[in-house]
């Protein structure tokens, strides 16, 4: 039994840097978003896993918020965000898909490396779920950085801080308190979001960041 | 006479937040504005009353000998920012820059952002710390956007993507402090409470310690502006109302700073840690000789004084990296000196950004004939900012500088080079701000010179004389720094 929970506690957060790794290759902001709803559901399967492990009820609580605002409403209203922007066409990428790809591989490598050795004593459930997490970590920052259109660096936040969920709830018996709080994070951080992309739209018809570059501050 | 303490701390949290939300629903500006400062200064008369008052450190929240000097600081700034904040306001809604429902939102965003550092400053949880932090940023991102013109649009955004990135990294750094506590303090809300922290910290395990300081570091120090990570600083500066400057200068980027500190302690108390002086001294040069350069290159005044932050929080990052009695004393000398300089200059900035209807340097000129008191008080604040004798400044730049030479002479010299290099910009252009043939707008100015000069007056005071219980209480923090 125990070995059976390991395994898919085991499974739950591998596929999670699956779906982040193939969040980096898509091409279509519609795909994305469809994607990140998989990478929400993902960890809510996760989250509730390990509610159960740990005998934590508390946990169920954090699944369930990753479900029904992760998974459902945040991609939804993403996706008609994006229809009544009309830019549902191609994701600007800044480096081609194969070398952001090997970076990813080189991230999720280094993430292994670095947790592994870092923490020989810790409890292996604990220990390699946050290796996983740091590797979401590192890939939703990848994508961030890797993408020049605002809806896909917000998407590459919010996988992002799926990895820090998959890593707090990893961390046996960690206080309610931030749980709560990372959920409210997410929820404020998608209000300014939200804030900003109408704004944006007011401003140049397009929420592509790139555009913004020609205003630099600087004014030379 | 506990409750009076508890009252006291309650205070310092429940004032802002109660004054935010009536000023979301109140309308009229005069009047916010003016509650504004009230609730300003009941929290200053409530964080005076801290130092007289502690209570016992609790779960989530505590006061100590450290933080306690934070907190007065926060405060009283945030105070005299908000009587700076009535007038220049006055004058937006004058121009029609800014409209009566986003200055309704604008006052109701500055007490919860002072709710947030606050907050940061008296969480005894390193969760709480990193939640409330995360409050502050939020918050300012909003302020910094809302002009709405498309530079102050983009200086939000990158503010709000390189803060996240920042603020995930720091929750990172969270967990694996819990995790590293975990085994000897027990589950739950202990592992992340900071007194029991420290005081059980020399069975941690020092590996992921070491690891959990990196993300913090990397995380936390965004927050500070240490570059590399400052990109966002200059531009957040700039496209703000000026007040915000004003309080990310002289406030938030101590609040990260002090959030910094306090992990630096707790490896402090491992013993087979890294330790992580070196780090920050290494973080700290770098940000002061590069933003020492880049103060040459600059045409936007708030810009230039963005890139002099970064100068000086790298000045106190070093000095907090070398350690010891006499640095960390300089350190702390030297944010509070910087935090009441930079606000001070930020307020002259303000009025003149105001009167003369620009902010690029070589439109403003010969200050001190047009606008005699403002021009007057930017020299003394430049004069103050740049390091020269005999002000407050000169003597915390002084004492770091002579307790380098006295223990690792080598880095004195990048260290003055850098002092040296801010000190020749910040001058060339003073020059021609303030006395070069006059340029822009005569008309006169209705400014509030009070909260500039009483700020002015204490740097020109501390440089000539520190009190003595002031320097005692200066002295026995630094020695629980380490």
């Amino acid at each position: 039994m125990d070995r059976f929970a390991f395994d898919l506690a085991h499974l739950l957060a591998g596929g999670l840097v699956l779906v982040s790794f193939t969040m980096l290759y898509q091409d279509r902001l519609y795909a994305l978003l469809n994607i990140f709803a998989i990478h929400a559901l993902v960890l809510t399967l996760s989250v509730a896993w390990q509610a159960n492990v740990q005998h934590a009820p508390h946990l169920y609580v954090t699944a369930a918020i990753a479900l029904v605002f992760k998974a459902i409403v945040v991609p939804l209203a993403l996706h008609r965000m994006v229809v009544r922007l009309g830019i549902h066409r191609e994701v600007e990428t800044v480096v081609g898909i194969g070398a952001t790809m090997l970076a990813g591989i080189g991230l999720v490598a280094l993430s292994m490396v670095v947790m592994l050795r870092v923490t020989p004593g810790a409890d292996p459930l604990a220990r390699e779920d946050l290796a996983f997490a740091l590797a979401v970590v590192l890939l939703g920052l990848l994508m961030m950085v890797t993408r020049r259109n605002a809806v896909s660096q917000v998407v590459g936040f919010m996988s992002l801080e799926n990895g820090l969920i998959l890593a707090a709830t990893g961390a046996k018996g960690m206080p309610l308190v931030v749980e709560i709080s990372v959920a409210f994070s997410i929820l404020i951080a998608f209000i300014v979001i939200g804030i900003f992309l109408f704004r944006i739209r007011e401003r140049f018809d397009t929420v592509d960041v790139h555009a913004l570059d020609r205003f630099r501050g600087e004014r030379r | 006479m506990s409750f009076l303490g508890l009252d006291a701390l309650g205070a310092v949290l429940l004032v802002p937040i109660a004054a935010a939300t009536i000023l979301i629903v109140l309308p009229g500006y005069v009047l916010s504005a003016r509650l504004n400062v009230v609730a300003s200064l009941v929290t200053l008369g409530a964080a005076v009353l801290l130092f007289f008052e502690r209570p016992a450190p609790g779960q989530y929240l505590h006061v100590d000998d450290l933080n306690v000097v934070f907190i007065v600081l926060n405060t009283f700034v945030g105070f005299t920012t908000s009587v700076f904040s009535a007038s220049y306001i006055a004058h937006e809604i004058e121009i029609g820059r800014l409209t009566p429902t986003y200055l309704r939102f604008y006052h109701a965003m500055y007490q919860t952002m002072m709710f947030g550092m606050n907050l940061a400053l008296v969480a005894n949880s390193i969760g709480l710390m990193w939640v409330a932090v995360e409050l502050a940023t939020l918050t300012t991102v909003l302020m910094v956007g809302i002009y709405r013109t498309s530079e102050a649009l983009e200086a939000a955004w990158k503010y709000f993507i390189l803060g996240s990135v920042g603020i995930a990294l720091a929750l990172f750094g969270t967990i694996l402090v819990y995790m590293a506590a975990r085994p000897v303090v027990g589950e739950g809300v202990d592992a992340m409470t900071w007194t029991i922290l420290v005081a059980n910290a020399s069975g941690f395990d020092p590996a992921l310690l070491n690891l959990a300081f990196i993300f913090l570091l990397l995380g936390y120090g965004t927050k500070v502006g240490l570059a590399p990570l400052h990109a966002w600083l200059p531009d957040a500066h700039a496209e703000g109302p000026t007040p915000i400057s004003a309080v990310l200068s002289g406030l938030l980027l101590n609040v990260a700073l002090y959030a910094l500190l306090r992990f630096k302690i707790l490896l402090a108390a491992t013993p087979q840690a890294i330790a992580p002086g070196p780090l920050l001294v290494t973080l700290g040069l770098t940000s002061l000789v590069f933003a020492a350069f880049m103060l040459y290159r600059r045409r936007d005044i708030k810009r230039m004084f963005a890139y002099s932050s970064i100068e000086h929080m790298g000045i106190i990052a070093f000095a907090f990296g070398m350690g010891g009695p006499l640095a960390n004393f300089a350190g702390l000398l030297h944010m509070t000196m910087h935090s009441l300089t930079k606000s001070a200059i930020f307020f002259a900035v303000g009025h003149i950004a105001q009167v003369k209807g620009t902010q690029k340097i070589a439109e403003i000129r010969g200050l001190t004939v047009t606008h005699p008191v403002l021009g007057w008080g930017l020299v003394l604040g430049v004069v103050a900012i740049a390091g020269l004798p005999p002000l407050g400044i000169f003597m915390s730049e002084f004492l770091v500088v002579s307790s380098t030479f006295a223990r690792q002479p080598w880095l004195a010299i990048p260290l003055v080079l850098g002092l040296l290099v801010a000190f020749g910009a910040l001058l060339l252009r003073l020059g021609g701000l303030a006395f070069g043939e006059p340029a822009g707008s005569t008309a006169p100015v209705e400014a509030s010179y009070v909260p500039m000069f009483t700020h002015l007056g204490l740097v020109c005071t501390a440089g000539i004389y520190l009190p003595p219980p002031l320097v005692a209480w200066f002295q026995h923090v630094a020695a629980l720094l380490g």
